[in-house]
């Protein structure tokens, strides 16, 4: 009703409400895991993440230093005193307060409350305390009941604890660089291979060329499950066994359909003109395909890239097959996070800091190239 | 030899190699087995651009081979050989023992709804986030939060939804947030619209709507366009169509009688038969992106005239979205539900991650994992691959006819 007048304005106010509707709900899991690699392990338990983001107030019980302990008190104007704070570290903030357990509500931060046989206790907002007496205090601390607010609170020491720390299970940082190791190679292997292939596929007349189209559209969709023992069966023939050879063979393998197929179509596209004219002034094929074609290609190949990067780097199923083995030490990051799935089930905020060090860098580069990973869907699946 | 740099000597070798291979082995052809030069000279020509075409293919015409078609082969073989007798042919036995499983048929029972659910869901929401974002100022920036999740692994995904459904005793503060929301329901009115009304209408809708597509299906194939073939996949479209109609039926006639456990803090994945839906909504998290981005791209390709003659014509903007642009994409929605189909039954990272097929949430790739890598046999685990192939192979078939088509 885009033509009717006072109609379009409360539609358009209606779209923008669903759009930050749906943009929060997808957006709001991710943001969890962030902010949770971020609190300490009795935030996590205490709390729900997205309480974190506010004060939190809670109910605390709190004691002063013991009276018996040698020189806190000290005697000034005839009235024995101690001073001190409340809290270990203080950040949070006293609202109310109690010196019973049923009425720990009776005073409010900066009051001085009577305890009886002529001793007082006045407590402050930030924790500070005085508590005087006419004669000498004893017996132990007093104890204070108290409704305190605590800022948000966010560390990086989930951090330090699953990279630099050393830890056997918690380390992510061998993972990380074995992901690295994987991932590269994995990435870069299939092009060049692929881009000669596609090259012949676009440009090159032969006989048979409809059918190699046809196959590697076909090949495109065969599930990895079946290669999984074939090819476990040949590396392990061939000397191979598990390791970063099996898994580079076996990524370049499982990427090569999709990078023939993308490459081929964008390639396709390329003015006829550009590579007659190179024909008929003498450039051989390889020249045509060095010095034109490929560089010619390059958000093709860039998309193609950036799939098979986000692809290898998140790999659970080809890493367990050909590269990781019983020592364990080629593990990758999707197992290292599997693994602590298993052994630190309840620990969220190892597991959520874990799972953010793997997802950030695909993260980085979506961001950074998301125009050609966008490209390169639209290639790959419209027909 | 450090790994890293095992690393680097490999992109070197490899890359250096293939770039060495083709310029060589060029070399070769035009200088030595066929010179452009002497009296066979337009010969020799002839003949190099014959075999050049294949020497550009040689090296990915060899890995394809290598590792994905003849894998396809062996596996189908090894479905009919026992590895316990020295690879002694067995027929059918494999197929017959996994047949007798019934971890088997919940694993494809789970994946038959993983089927119908998630290829639709994510479309569907796809669809909708395309179809707003597209009106709006900022809908690059909205476009490009809900394709995020495309970026995340698969195991990443699960860790992330695994907060969400955690649990925590009754009395201590709920850290998930699905029990936290939970625990606000007490049964009165607020309840009874969200938990009983809305998921109530909303299914019965679904199978409104699931009737009412099986019904244009059955009309069209009473008709007889389009031939026999078309006709038969009519039927048998008709006939999902209105299994999910009943499915749906029942699922709204739980939403009214189901008696809920409020207050009680709800382990979400032990829970059978509904564990398998919050699976399903990490998939779904993820693929939406994927859809929205591709069904964004195709409506945009909409000419405007047929919408501005529609908008003449006085249709409303349901009209318009259900009548014009729905036909005009409706190409590219096949094609999106299709690639998701390819991701979902292949789905093997977040049911290992997050339930590892307890409780009843077995899919088919994890269960072959399972028959291969934990109880070591391979002539099972080859023949539920096998299954998995089949499954797949409709739309490989599909895929390959169009490419067909088009080159012609």
């Amino acid at each position: 009703m885009d033509n009717i007048a006072g109609s379009k304005s409360s539609l358009t106010w209606i779209v923008h409400i669903s759009v930050v509707l749906l943009v929060a709900l997808w957006l709001f899991p991710t943001v969890g895991l962030l902010v949770s690699s971020f609190r300490t392990t009795d935030q996590i338990s205490s709390s729900g993440w997205w309480q974190s983001l506010f004060p939190t107030e809670q109910n605390v019980t709190l004691r002063t230093t013991d009276p018996d302990d040698e020189g806190v008190q000290t005697l000034i104007d005839g009235v024995y005193t101690i001073t001190g704070n409340l809290f270990d570290e203080p950040t949070a903030e006293i609202g109310v307060w109690g010196t019973s357990s049923r009425a720990i509500d009776s005073y409010v931060a900066g009051d001085t409350a009577d305890l009886g046989d002529g001793e007082t206790i006045t407590v402050q907002a930030n924790g500070d305390y005085v508590w005087t007496g006419t004669t000498e205090l004893s017996g132990r601390g007093q104890r204070v009941f108290a409704t305190a607010s605590t800022p948000p609170d966010f560390t990086l020491a989930n951090y330090e604890k699953v990279l630099f720390s050393g830890s056997q299970t918690d380390n992510m940082l061998k993972a990380f660089t074995n992901t690295l190791t994987v991932t590269i190679p994995a990435t870069i292997i299939p092009i060049v291979i692929a881009a000669f292939a596609a090259y012949a596929l676009a440009w090159m007349d032969f006989p048979g060329r409809a059918i190699l189209i046809a196959m590697v559209v076909g090949l495109l969709v065969v599930p990895l499950q079946l290669a999984l023992i074939p090819l476990l069966k040949l590396h392990l023939n061939i000397g191979i066994g598990k390791g970063y050879w099996g898994v580079w063979l076996a990524h370049t393998g499982f990427g090569l359909p999709l990078a023939i197929y993308l490459l081929r179509n964008y390639m396709v596209g390329l003015p006829r003109d550009i590579i007659e004219n190179a024909r008929v002034d003498g450039a051989t094929d390889f020249q045509i395909f060095t010095k034109i074609i490929l560089p010619l290609s390059f958000p093709a190949l860039a998309s193609f890239a950036i799939f098979q990067f986000l692809w290898t780097w998140n790999d659970l199923l080809v890493a367990k097959v050909f590269l990781i083995d019983s020592t364990g030490q080629t593990t990758v990051m999707t197992n290292q996070i599997v693994e602590l799935l298993g052994t630190r089930g309840g620990n969220w905020e190892i597991l959520a800091t874990a799972a953010f060090v793997s997802i950030a860098v695909p993260l980085a580069v979506f961001f950074a190239m998301q125009k050609y990973l966008v490209r390169g869907l639209l290639a790959g699946s419209v027909k | 030899m450090h790994p890293a740099f095992q690393g680097f000597v490999t992109i070197f070798l490899g890359v250096g190699g293939c770039l060495a291979y083709f310029y060589f082995s060029n070399q070769f052809l035009d200088k030595v087995l066929f010179p452009a030069k002497g009296e066979n000279i337009g010969r020799n020509i002839n003949r190099a651009n014959l075999v050049r075409p294949w020497l550009f293919l040689f090296p990915a015409i060899f890995a394809l081979g290598l590792y994905l078609a003849y894998p396809v082969f062996a596996t189908l073989w090894y479905s009919l050989t026992d590895r316990e007798q020295g690879g002694a042919f067995v027929g059918l036995a494999n197929y017959q023992q996994m047949f007798a499983d019934p971890k088997f048929w919940e694993a494809l029972k789970n994946n038959m709804l993983w089927l119908s659910v998630v290829p639709a869901a994510s479309t569907a929401f796809g669809l909708l986030a395309a179809q707003l974002t597209d009106r709006i100022k900022w809908g690059a920036i909205a476009k490009s939060l809900i394709f995020m999740p495309m970026a995340i692994s698969f195991v990443g995904a699960s860790v992330i939804f695994k907060l969400i459904y955690d649990t925590r005793p009754v009395g201590q503060s709920q850290i998930g947030v699905l029990n936290a929301v939970w625990l606000q329901f007490d049964g009165g009115v607020g309840s009874f619209l969200i938990l009983r009304l809305v998921p109530g209408l909303l299914m019965i809708c679904v199978a409104a709507a699931a009737v009412f597509v099986a019904w244009n299906m059955v009309q069209t194939a009473r008709s007889g366009k389009g031939g026999g073939l078309a006709t038969g996949l009519r039927a048998i479209g008709a006939i999902i169509l209105a299994g999910i109609a009943l499915v749906a039926l029942s699922f709204a006639f739980g939403a009214f009688t189901k008696t809920y456990n409020y207050g009680v803090p709800q382990t979400w994945l032990t829970i059978p038969g509904w564990n398998s839906f919050f699976l399903m909504i990490v998939l779904i998290w993820i693929q939406t992106g994927f859809a929205m981005v591709i069904l964004s791209a195709a409506l945009r390709g909409i000419p405007e005239e047929t919408i501005e003659a529609a908008i003449v014509d006085g249709a409303n903007p349901f009209q318009v979205f259900f009548k014009i642009k729905m036909p005009q994409i409706s190409g590219t929605i096949v094609v999106v539900w299709t690639t998701i189909t390819l991701v979902v039954l292949k789905v093997f990272d977040i049911v290992f991650a997050m339930t590892n097929g307890q409780w009843e949430t077995q899919v088919l790739a994890n269960y072959m994992y399972d028959k291969l890598f934990r109880a070591n046999d391979w002539g099972l685990g080859s023949a539920s691959a096998m299954i998995i192939m089949l499954l797949v192979s409709p739309i490989l078939i599909w895929n390959v006819y169009n490419a067909r088509k088009e080159m012609r």
